[in-house]
């Protein structure tokens, strides 16, 4: 099953939300909308690129993703704290995570792992937090190699 | 604390920061000119990091030469060509040489460049790269990795007040200054109304209690240099009737002194808003215009008696 999860994820997800399998889903808060799809894989917003109609810097032909999402995250559709966590600063990418479900790592919350460092701590501080070291799940589930785009 | 942290920090005067030109070859009589060029009028000085994605004398080498001919550094890391580890080491490495002052971008696409072959990197985002710095300075790497005589750091970034989606520019800049960004320059831009709205955006939302809002102008002298940054340089649009009334004025010097003036009533605006708390200035005339601007501007090292040559510290 582990193993077939991923495969499952990237069916579902592919096709409507163009999913890159980063493992650490943050689609809720950036109003449905992927940001591994920007050319720049940017997770706190649009570049200074922006062109004036809207479009991307990389790709003309492209609706800035960030624009997309401003946009939609204040959909009347989603919940209402889907809208205040638009705003949130969203850790670096995990890039161990790339390809495997991020279903099964929100379940296991190891998608919300980050560095000590992130947290403004250093490692002996970080290891003295009660539950900082409860989860450790490094041995995730991967897709075939040579499977996701 | 760096010369730039105690002008802003005083906040008697408007600082003047500046665009350093990208050096290729030359030995460091190549950075040596440009810096007598700057100094006299300048507070600090960006040190680009590979700007528009083109190869360049890197940006630690020369902020560190900035240093050894008394100009002050403003050092630029870009997300596209590092991952987290080298940026991180960038930074540490410049700070060993006095290098305080960082600013955080995104960095242009690789296909803006002249090697759009390239790979892209983009591990951080220059919202997370500002926290790292941060971090730095309070003592750790990202890891956790404790630095134990961590380095003094005066961390800022960019924020273009002129791009889409316009209403949500006052919230990204906010999300900087919570990740630790103490100052932002501003993009190049050619809307007024969009720099007020932004900077007025910014100082209800209280961020200009933590964080300097530095707009910036660019010294031009042909209407196809306006042309040129429309159409090519992401990020920038001009109004068309800006630029007609440049391509308009006349002769060759007249368009000069036109493009000239252009660039004085935009300094003026944004430095009339309440607010803002200097300039950045990029030079693309290299004809003395820039002298002539913080002259007619009257602000800048020149024309504060109390201040030190550029760079120099005060102790």
């Amino acid at each position: 099953m582990p193993k077939l999860l991923p495969l499952i994820e990237h069916a579902v997800k592919k096709p409507v939300w163009d999913c890159r399998m980063c493992g650490q889903c943050v689609l809720h808060s950036t109003g449905m909308t992927c940001p591994m799809t920007c050319p720049k894989t940017l997770r706190n917003g649009p570049c200074g690129g922006v062109r004036e109609d809207g479009n991307c810097e990389v790709k003309p032909e492209m609706r800035c993703v960030w624009v997309k999402a401003e946009q939609r995250s204040h959909s009347p559709a989603n919940p209402h704290h889907w809208e205040e966590e638009f705003n949130d600063l969203r850790p670096p990418v995990d890039n161990r995570l790339q390809g495997t479900s991020s279903w099964v790592n929100l379940v296991t919350k190891r998608d919300r792992r980050t560095p000590a460092g992130w947290q403004g701590l250093s490692r002996e501080q970080h290891s003295a937090v009660p539950g900082a070291s409860m989860v450790e799940v490094d041995e995730v589930a991967s897709l075939p190699i040579g499977f996701h785009s | 604390m760096s010369r730039l942290s105690e002008l802003l920090a005083c906040s008697e005067r408007p600082v003047v920061t500046a665009e350093f030109p990208s050096i290729d070859g030359g030995g460091l009589e190549e950075l040596e000119k440009a810096a007598d060029e700057l100094r006299p009028f300048v507070d600090a000085v960006n040190a680009t990091d590979n700007p528009s994605a083109h190869a360049h004398a890197s940006n630690t080498s020369v902020a560190i030469g900035m240093m050894q001919f008394g100009l002050e550094p403003i050092m630029q890391v870009v997300c596209r060509d590092k991952n987290r580890i080298a940026m991180q080491a960038d930074v540490i490495g410049a700070s060993l040489f006095g290098v305080e002052n960082v600013a955080c971008l995104t960095g242009d696409d690789v296909t803006a460049g002249d090697e759009p072959e390239a790979r892209r990197v983009f591990d951080l985002d220059s919202t997370q790269l500002i926290k790292v710095a941060s971090g730095l300075a309070e003592g750790h790497y990202l890891s956790g990795r404790a630095i134990k005589q961590p380095p003094a750091l005066f961390v800022g970034a960019v924020e273009n007040p002129f791009a889409p989606p316009l209403d949500y520019r006052v919230l990204r800049a906010l999300k900087k200054a919570e990740a630790g960004a103490r100052f932002l320059q501003l993009q190049i831009g050619y809307y007024p109304e969009r720099l007020e709205a932004f900077v007025r955006g910014c100082v209800e939302a209280g961020l200009t209690s933590t964080t300097a809002l530095i707009p910036t102008v660019v010294l031009t002298k042909s209407a196809k240099a306006l042309s040129f940054m429309d159409k090519s340089v992401p990020g920038i649009s001009i109004p068309a009737d800006m630029i007609a009334r440049v391509a308009g004025a006349g002769d060759k010097d007249a368009i000069a002194e036109e493009s000239y003036q252009l660039t004085l009533e935009l300094s003026r605006h944004a430095l009339s808003l309440p607010g803002v708390s200097g300039i950045h200035l990029t030079d693309f005339r290299h004809d003395g215009s820039l002298e002539r601007l913080v002259r007619d501007l009257g602000i800048g090292p020149a024309f504060d008696p109390m201040a030190t040559v550029a760079g120099t510290t005060t102790g």
